[in-house]
């Protein structure tokens, strides 16, 4: 099913027999398997840019690529830094924004400007009972009611299908520096980015590759990246040499070191100073942490159980891609579960949104 | 202001309720008598009082789920209090609920820098939470202009705001985890020290839930390491709509102040009045306030002003030291004691988009006029929060009635240029006639199902947020 707009959207839901699975590109999501697909490219397209108030409003089905392209032109761009995961998970397509912030897919600017949902202000979108829904504004601060907003933002599909978001933009930085040390153990490195996050120097990505280095990034004024590599250099000074390298943002941001090694990809949120230790007892094929440690992409050898190997973490764990078996979606408290089956019972009471648990 | 007429099943079983909430508190733990209980009849919105059953103040999250037991078992309304700062009237009992304050709850439960978070129980104050972490060089960032008194426990029922989150976000964006409990007495743990959300995000639906959905009684949050500077610039203007228009394309320039304050000129009167903060005599005034180095804030606060600069602005102070910049700030911080000293005002809270910003001052304008009130502007204009206060005689008769008329009307103007009815403040009792400017019947019903899953018997501060009659057949149930 390919609605072209949101009315039609909403008729093919009311009288949609279901197990449906929304898709946007296909480039991120878990997809459910025996659902009919339902196809968000056809409400595309930017709706509303205002530059000089930060907001763009777009189409669920509007591919990334072409906002960010509108955002360039203005000097502007998504601060989250949608990862692409089309190499890492060997699909094609093009990501929509919907699909992004369906998974509320944000890059290493995590720490310092926010996720995805912190930067999602307005959305629009049609429930399991077909009517269309709206929450939250195109203003930077609301809170008019409950915020349901953030409650789509990562919903997965599962609350209904998102037609239409407003997000809050922000401009490019005039330049950007990236800060290498090299030879540091996964301790040391998270230690070292851990020192760097707390200092007043604003780093906007904290992330460390085993045997490749360990990785800070400045943005700002000219000027200031200058100064505060100095600032970042002195402190770091019990950690190594510093040293100015190309940005490897791009490939982090995508997981690209993870691209060419075989294996499910598993997607670790954890307390930052407990994931070297965290990844000493999964026994991974290779890892990369990225947040300053605060989230860790594996690859796990095929079908081996990563949560079987941690036992119980603060955190949790998303299996990205391999064969069925081992739940894809983190095990979640019982009252948890309880307030999000009830949630989903409200959205979506015929259950037609399918649950994205097999690969 | 309707308020839905308390049961009166509910006030004949006084002692019995009192009995039993005397069985698993202390007993000064406990507030019942007729006239202890007025000490809890209003929060900051006092035009609106009455006084509850009784209040109880727990110490600790087993305590929390003890008294709610008690109330869902006697179908008892529960109304959550932080610090009693809501200038919604959040925290507004009715005569047949318990106040349930949080305000003995303020422990420092767990100080984490590596990781860059504090874990404290929801009573402890705003500004406390920075007060405990601010010796090692790091700060709590929300900072709503009550943060002396308010507790963080109200700040993520409102998601409030504050003059910086321009930089660094609301409530919202700055809040990891929380432990709640729910009407039955469940507690629930959602989130935690880390960046993001397995599931669902509960977390998100939580914060700003005004009270409705549980009872926060500890929260995790993220804490920054304090920038090496900050100071302000002034930036005084003939015209409000000239002020506004620097304002847009200060943002548009790719300058990020931490604050764009904006007064106008009855606010301006007011603070030099009571303040004598030395403000230049114009129509409109801009603080904007940038963080870093010295020579980071020089070179910011440059081009801030040579952007000001093509706006023939009447005057430009660029804070020259410490002291420089509170004298800049003495007035903003002051505004709402200047006017409260003068007059009687209501404050409201709607949020526009910046590029509004001179369209809705002028309508703003007409529409003071119209009603023969004045209105000053005081406002966070960096993200569009506005703070119009209207100016009343309360002791007047019909002059309230007029004032909240004016201010609906300046509402409805803020959703009607694509805004929000409030932008920090919450709704409570006083916008929740107005939601039905800003939502449509369907997405009003979409919230009201999300209380439906926390709270089915709908008796956690049951008559706020929503109009009375979309959630009439509920709170009947």
């Amino acid at each position: 099913m390919r609605p072209e707009n949101e009315a039609e959207l909403s008729e093919m839901v009311r009288h949609a027999r279901g197990p449906l699975a929304v898709r946007g590109g296909g480039t991120r999501g878990l997809a459910a398997r025996g659902a009919v697909v339902l196809e968000t490219s056809g409400l595309s397209g930017v709706r509303l840019y205002e530059p000089g108030a930060l907001t763009l409003v777009a189409g669920a089905g509007t591919p990334v690529a072409e906002i960010e392209v509108a955002l360039a032109t203005e000097g502007q761009r998504l601060a989250f830094e949608v990862p692409d995961l089309r190499q890492v998970l060997g699909r094609a397509g093009a990501s929509t924004i919907g699909g992004v912030v369906a998974e509320n897919a944000s890059g290493p600017r995590r720490v310092q400007a926010g996720a995805c949902r912190d930067f999602l202000l307005g959305v629009r979108f049609v429930d399991g009972r077909g009517d269309v829904l709206r929450n939250g504004g195109r203003v930077m601060k609301n809170v008019t009611g409950y915020d349901l907003v953030k409650l789509m933002a990562g919903s997965r599909g599962r609350l209904g299908v998102l037609t239409e978001v407003a997000l809050k933009v922000l401009p490019k930085p005039e330049a950007e520096v990236t800060l290498a040390l090299r030879g540091l153990s996964d301790a040391q490195a998270v230690a070292a980015l851990s020192a760097a996050l707390g200092s007043p120097y604003e780093v906007s990505g904290a992330a460390h590759l085993p045997g490749q280095g360990t990785f800070l990034r400045i943005e700002g004024f000219a000027g200031s990246v200058r100064y505060r590599f100095g600032e970042l250099a002195r402190l770091l000074q019990g950690f190594g040499v510093a040293e100015e390298v190309p940005s490897p943002w791009a490939a982090i941001r995508d997981v690209g070191p993870l691209a060419a090694v075989a294996g499910d990809l598993w997607r670790l949120s954890v307390k930052p100073s407990e994931a070297p230790g965290i990844v000493a007892r999964m026994g991974a094929e290779a890892v990369i942490y990225d947040w300053g440690g605060g989230l860790i992409w594996a690859r796990m050898a095929p079908g081996a159980d990563l949560r079987a190997r941690l036992g119980v973490f603060a955190g949790h764990a998303t299996r990205l891609s391999g064969a069925p078996g081992i739940a894809a979606l983190p095990p979640e408290a019982a009252p948890v579960v309880a307030l999000s089956e009830g949630l989903r019972a409200q959205f979506d009471p015929r259950g037609i949104f399918a649950a994205p648990e097999e690969v | 202001m309707d308020m839905p007429t308390p049961s009166l099943q509910i006030l004949s079983r006084k002692a019995r309720i009192v009995e039993r909430l005397l069985e698993v508190l202390p007993a000064d733990a406990v507030v019942h008598d007729p006239n202890e209980v007025r000490a809890y009849e209003c929060d900051a919105l006092s035009a609106y009082r009455c006084p509850p059953l009784a209040a109880v103040l727990p110490r600790d999250t087993a305590e929390v789920a003890a008294v709610l037991r008690v109330c869902f078992e006697e179908r008892v309304p529960v109304v959550p209090r932080g610090a009693g700062t809501s200038l919604a009237g959040g925290a507004l009992p009715t005569a047949d609920s318990v106040i349930l304050g949080v305000a003995r709850m303020n422990g420092v439960l767990e100080v984490d820098y590596p990781n860059r978070f504090i874990r404290v129980q929801s009573g402890r104050t705003n500004l406390s939470v920075t007060g405990a972490v601010e010796s090692d060089g790091f700060f709590y960032a929300p900072d709503p202009s009550s943060q002396l008194a308010c507790a963080i426990a109200g700040n993520i029922a409102m998601n409030s705001g504050g003059a910086h989150c321009l930089k660094y976000g609301v409530t919202t964006n700055n809040l990891l985890g929380v432990t709640m409990v729910l009407m039955d007495g469940t507690v629930v743990e959602i989130g935690g020290p880390w960046m993001d959300a397995g599931g669902l995000d509960l977390l998100g639906v939580v914060c700003g839930s005004e009270g409705q959905l549980g009872v926060v009684t500890e929260a995790t949050l993220r804490i920054l390491p304090k920038p090496e500077g900050a100071l302000p610039v002034l930036i005084g203007f003939n015209e409000s709509e000239v002020a506004g228009a620097c304002v847009s394309d200060i943002i548009k320039a790719g300058v990020l102040p931490v604050a764009i304050e904006f007064m106008d000129g009855p606010c301006i009167k007011a603070c030099e009045a009571f303040a004598k903060a030395g403000y230049p005599d114009c129509e409109a005034l801009l603080i904007v306030e940038v963080e870093g180095s010295e020579a980071e804030i020089r070179h910011q606060l440059g081009l801030i002003t040579e952007i000001a600069r093509r706006h023939n602005p009447v005057e430009i102070r660029e804070a020259a030291d410490e002291a420089q910049a509170k004298r800049i700030w003495l007035g903003r911080k002051s505004a709402f004691g200047a006017m409260g000293q003068i007059n009687d005002y209501m404050c409201l809270d709607g949020t526009i988009p910046v590029s509004s910003l001179p369209h809705v001052l002028r309508r703003i304008g007409e529409l003071s006029r119209d009603y023969g009130l004045d209105v000053a502007n005081v406002f966070h204009a960096g993200d569009g929060n506005m703070h119009p206060l209207i100016l009343y005689n309360a002791n007047l008769p019909g002059d309230q009635e007029k004032c909240e008329a004016l201010g609906a009307d300046i509402l409805r103007l803020c959703v009607e240029v694509g805004g929000c009815l409030t932008g920090e403040h919450g709704v409570g009792i006083e916008k929740r006639d107005l939601m039905e400017v800003q939502y449509g019947a369907a997405d009003l019903e979409a919230q009201v199902r999300v209380k439906d899953v926390f709270d089915p018997r709908w008796l956690l501060n049951p008559a706020k947020v929503f109009p009375l009659h979309v959630t009439a057949g509920r709170r009947a149930g």
